[in-house]
């Protein structure tokens, strides 16, 4: 375009100019908007971390306090009576997520690889066992505990978060499995690797980072599951979300305690699921949604 | 960031299921089986002894153990006008929650799917809540977030006229509502983005040239795009939030009377504090009856949102 007038050029760049200011005007909107919403939701998460930082008399104030000399003495408190609690927690979460990995490592294998007849029953059939309420059976759950001497045990947590995790596990892993492509599969079975061979040697290393994540996503539901522990552990195996109900006196004030408490229970599992995010939408869908 | 349709797709290999020998089947089953046997075990038998038990008379606090009774506790569960509104409230309860989730879901979405400063970091805080323990969430909101004296909620409302209101006394449904839309809002943003991150931009193109607005282009393209999206996001949401405890043990314990008794907390209070084993459990099993009535459906809808193709 070499025709361009002098006429016409300083219009064109006002133009162009003008364009671009509309664009970063909207591109300004839509950061404030977004950062308006993200802190919106974000909100109760601060407010709870600052509280556990107060002094309890800071933390019962009208109007709450925003200034104010942050103190460790909640924290201090939190873990002097945490570390049963803690520990419980730690066992039954890694407990349950090893168990399901076990299971369901080869049954994905089997609803994916080399796929049963009636695979797709079996997949249904996991996914229907989520939706059974475990809340309509837990009477029951608590005889059959009580009379396996499973009461008040870390083994009643591990076999129950395995159970209320394994169908999401099996879907997920599948959903990572049927992404070992075809070739690498034919060729290892030209090569004469047997099953085993093929999962250890093929498959995994493959699907290692889809394990993972569904490991991750295992840990965050087990860590926060409160209903089972509460009916059937008492003190030897109650859990963090425990923790926290005893963390509530009946009177006093209590605030700063809960927050500091809520805190060290909570980050855990938010660290967890930051670190898992790109893989979190995945295993929310039962690896439906990449 | 793409769907769904090969989660239930046959075989990687193309090895045809069927037609193969009996020795193959059973090494193709094996690797099943312990998954399949413990689910069945841990799963169904608990459900098989409640069963049992709703026709037992067993209470914890009485002597003499167990004993037949017919269907009495299935008639006192029938003309108990307290399940009837705690299977009510629940079915309302998740019903707004996943709803009023899912709607600001999609917006958030919409907006998280712009491309704008610190897009990263406000996803991050964004998906926050849904990471927070429920214990801890529900605990939370209900002591420096609600409390009537100097809960926070209180403080940012009053330049709107909102004066020490007692959330939890007055507004106890909605509370436990809010709670659970706070949490499961992030949720169903992370399905919905991937959803729109999903959608190929040519077609958003084509119709900025044919000078759509953006309205009906999200009216008329986006919005059946994100169909199967909102679906599995609705279905998933109910599927936990029916079954939410800690939020009602923790905030309202029920209350105040029986404002907030959900079905889960229900069965809690019927086992715990009138241990009345039988009666739960007779409770328990007609839940279960709603529940697979409801689950066929959503199973249904599972096949469909999966999209299910034929075995080859």
């Amino acid at each position: 375009m070499t025709a361009v007038t002098a006429a016409e050029a300083p219009s064109r760049t006002s133009r162009r100019a003008r364009n671009r200011a509309r664009e970063l005007t909207r591109k300004t909107g839509w950061t404030v908007l977004g950062w308006v919403v993200g802190i919106a939701f974000f909100l109760p998460v601060l407010w709870m971390v600052i509280t556990a930082f107060k002094p309890e008399s800071a933390a019962e104030t009208w109007p709450p306090k925003f200034i104010f000399s942050p103190t460790l003495a909640q924290f201090r408190l939190v873990f002097s009576g945490m570390g049963p609690y803690l520990e419980h927690s730690a066992l039954a979460t890694v407990g349950s997520t090893i168990l399901v990995l076990v299971l369901a490592i080869p049954a994905a294998y089997a609803l994916a690889i080399r796929p049963v007849k009636h695979w797709r029953d079996g997949l249904f059939f996991f996914i229907s066992t989520k939706m059974l309420p475990i809340v309509a059976a837990i009477g029951p759950l608590y005889v059959i505990a009580l009379k396996a001497h499973l009461l008040d045990t870390i083994w009643v947590l591990i076999i129950l978060y395995a159970a209320m995790n394994l169908p999401l596990a099996i879907w997920m892993i599948r959903s990572f499995m049927l992404e070992v492509p075809t070739e690498m599969l034919e060729a290892a079975r030209l090569d004469g690797a047997g099953r085993i061979r093929e999962i250890i040697e093929v498959i995994m290393p493959v699907v290692i980072p889809g394990v993972v994540s569904t490991a991750l996503i295992c840990v965050i539901f087990a860590w926060n599951e409160l209903f089972l522990a509460l009916n059937l552990t008492v003190t030897n195996a109650a859990t963090m979300p425990m923790f926290l109900i005893s963390s509530v006196p009946q009177e006093g004030l209590y605030i700063a305690h809960l927050s500091a408490a809520a805190t060290v229970a909570s980050v855990p599992v938010i660290i967890v699921g930051w670190v898992a995010q790109r893989s979190l939408v995945r295993g929310l869908s039962m690896g439906a949604i990449k | 960031m793409t769907i769904i349709d090969d989660l239930v797709k046959p075989p990687a290999t193309g090895v045809r299921p069927r037609g193969v020998s009996r020795r193959e089947g059973w090494q193709r089953r094996l690797p099943l089986l312990p998954a399949l046997i413990y689910t069945i075990v841990i799963t169904q038998i608990p459900f098989l002894v409640t069963l049992w038990y709703s026709f037992q008379n067993y209470f914890w606090n009485q002597p003499g153990g167990a004993h037949w009774t017919g269907v009495s506790n299935y008639k006192e569960v029938f003309t108990d006008p307290s399940f009837r509104s705690a299977v009510v409230r629940s079915v309302t309860m998740t019903a707004i929650a996943v709803i009023v989730a899912m709607v600001l879901g999609v917006a958030v979405a919409v907006l998280l799917d712009k491309k704008f400063l610190g897009r990263g970091v406000v996803r991050t805080l964004i998906i926050t809540p849904f990471l927070v323990m429920p214990a801890a969430a529900a605990l939370v909101w209900a002591g420096p977030m609600l409390d009537p004296n100097f809960g926070l909620i209180n403080y940012l409302l009053e330049p709107f006229g909102v004066h020490h209101v007692a959330w939890l006394s007055t507004h106890a449904y909605g509370s436990v509502v809010v709670v659970m839309i706070w949490q499961w809002t992030p949720f169903m943003i992370l399905i919905v983005l991937a959803g729109l991150q999903g959608q190929a931009s040519d077609v958003l193109e084509a119709a900025k040239v044919d000078g759509a607005n953006a309205w009906a282009t999200f009216r008329e393209l986006t919005l059946p795009h994100l169909r199967p999206y909102i679906e599995l996001g609705i279905l998933l949401g109910s599927i936990y939030l029916v079954n939410a405890f800690d939020q009602v043990r923790l905030m309202t314990n029920g209350g105040p009377g029986t404002s907030t008794t959900t079905l889960p907390f229900y069965l809690y209070q019927k086992v715990n504090y009138a241990f009345d084993v039988g009666g739960a459990a007779a409770a328990g099993v007609v839940t279960v009856v709603l529940t697979i009535i409801v689950a066929s459906f959503a199973l249904r809808l599972f096949a469909r949102v999966f999209q299910f193709e034929e075995a080859r």
